[in-house]
């Protein structure tokens, strides 16, 4: 009988609920650790120089760079923090990548960049390192719809394993999958290089991976299932400091 | 052009040796994976990094498919004077990437 | 249906992604052989840095270091690094020169599996040191295919 109630217990709320929220980074073994902390040596920073000369650059029909609507990219400090967010003049919900997008097509009028394309990571991981080490915000009254459909994702079971992102990364977060351990799955760093993939990614790329991970259909970027998980998972991670751009197995 | 980080130390007193890191950004591309229709995709890495100090060879590296991705070579240098470092990265393909950066010593 | 525990995560890392790799030992004792000429490799004076148990055989990190004097009579002029489970044998051959100060140099190399890396380091006067080093690779956890 007692089991069944400690069975029910856990159940019912993720382990670490009661414990602090833990970042990825500290999973990693110290040299990959030692990867992401040199910026002489985190390969992501390749994409950093990329973005810096992306700010700068006058594109499209009313040949504008970012530098000539926001100034220096430091000015946009702790901007990453917040999203996704709401965004009044769409109505509804935006990612950092998408806002990007919307800038690029409505305020400089040049060609759309398609998500998960190099000079999109690469400015998206640009503002994000402007707000590296400040802590991840909640979301606010705009965004709460957003978060209960993203949590919604994530407590449901999919895929040919049936199971639910809550499994691995509420119930059993800290245990051994193969070689690796289990994280809670905080998006601290992203766009991020992933050594799996040699390359800098988002974390609806990560998302995706997870979802062939179990075997079921991955959303496709951008969509709404990718946009209200992400706005989940930045809701619970809220209060870890941004690492981005991070390195991750 | 692919794009390139150099780190090399400020601040850096006479005789000392000092690490000088370099990334640049390439598939290198192993020559053993197949794409997914089956095909092999064709090697094509960065073969040779060369460092030169104003003009004298002070390092160089024959590199392999086994070398990762967006390669990372950190080599040292003892530093006895200011000058000019010239990095090349030579490809497959016959092309050079050249660089260069300044040492300042005190 | 309900799946046990044991089942799942069976099942999870028969799908984590395998590589497929050449066995290559005879490889890699030739192209030390070739590198070699017919010397004695004596044992010592090379260290190599790598992590034990490696998270992704993608971008391990490697440190070689010798001990020497790096001077103009008696410097490291060469480290050649193989391994011996992936599709060819050679890793990286590295040229030094006195002015490097001392013989460290570092990168990222690929594994395709868990194996022996061997690092013979070549003197000015054509002296050559050797050591192994074993490495562990796992593979992560939800890769992309």
């Amino acid at each position: 009988m007692k089991r069944w109630i400690a069975a029910i217990c856990l159940l019912a709320m993720p382990a670490w609920a009661q414990a602090p929220k833990i970042s990825s980074f500290e999973l990693m073994k110290p040299e990959t650790q030692a990867m992401q902390r040199d910026d002489a040596s985190n390969p992501a920073m390749l994409w950093i120089a990329e973005g810096r000369q992306l700010w700068s650059q006058k594109a499209g029909a009313s040949n504008q760079s970012c530098a000539d609507c926001h100034g220096d990219v430091a000015s946009l400090r702790s901007v990453a923090l917040r999203f996704p967010a709401f965004n009044a003049a769409q109505g509804n919900v935006v990612t950092l990548d998408q806002q990007i997008q919307i800038c690029r097509t409505q305020a400089q009028k040049a060609e759309p960049w398609a998500l998960e394309t190099r000079p999109l990571l690469a400015l998206s991981a640009l503002i994000g390192l402007q707000s590296r080490g400040l802590p991840l915000q909640s979301v606010t009254a705009a965004e709460v719809a957003t978060v209960e459909q993203g949590r919604a994702l994530f407590m449901e079971r999919r895929g040919q394993m049936n199971l639910s992102c809550a499994q691995c990364h509420d119930d059993h977060d800290g245990k051994s999958l193969g070689g690796a351990t289990i994280p809670q799955g905080h998006p601290t760093g992203y766009p991020l290089y992933r050594l799996e993939w040699q390359d800098l990614g988002s974390v609806e790329r990560r998302l995706r991976n997870c979802m062939v991970g179990v075997r079921s259909e991955p959303y496709a970027y951008g969509s709404p299932e990718m946009v209200a998980l992400e706005t989940f998972l930045r809701d619970r991670a809220a209060g870890l400091p941004l690492e981005t751009p991070a390195v991750r197995p | 052009m692919a794009s390139v980080l150099i780190n090399v130390p400020k601040l850096v007193r006479k005789g000392e040796t000092i690490e000088i890191k370099t990334l640049i950004s390439h598939p290198m591309e192993t020559g053993f994976r197949s794409a997914s229709d089956g095909k092999l995709i064709p090697r094509d890495i960065i073969h040779r990094f060369v460092c030169t100090f104003e003009g004298t060879e002070i390092f160089f590296a024959d590199l392999f498919p086994a070398i990762s991705a967006n390669p990372f070579i950190a080599f040292t240098m003892r530093a006895e004077r200011s000058g000019t470092l010239t990095f090349r990265w030579l490809d497959d393909k016959g092309g050079a990437q050249v660089e260069t950066a300044r040492l300042d010593v005190q | 249906m309900h799946l046990s525990r044991r089942t799942v995560l069976t099942g999870l890392v028969c799908a984590l992604s395998v590589r497929p790799v050449q066995a290559t030992p005879d490889l890699m004792e030739a192209a030390i052989a070739a590198f070699a000429k017919g010397r004695a490799m004596k044992p010592g004076r090379v260290r190599l840095d790598l992590p034990p148990l490696v998270e992704n055989g993608n971008a391990v990190p490697l440190t070689v270091s010798v001990e020497s004097p790096m001077t103009q009579e008696d410097f490291i002029a060469r480290v050649a690094l193989f391994n011996e489970k992936n599709p060819q044998p050679n890793i990286a051959i590295f040229h030094l020169t006195p002015l490097a100060g001392r013989a460290s140099v570092s990168t990222r190399i690929r594994l395709g599996d868990s194996q022996f890396i061997t690092a013979i380091a070549e003197t000015n006067k054509g002296e050559l040191f050797v050591t192994k080093a074993e490495l562990v690779v796992t593979l992560p956890a939800c890769a992309e295919n």
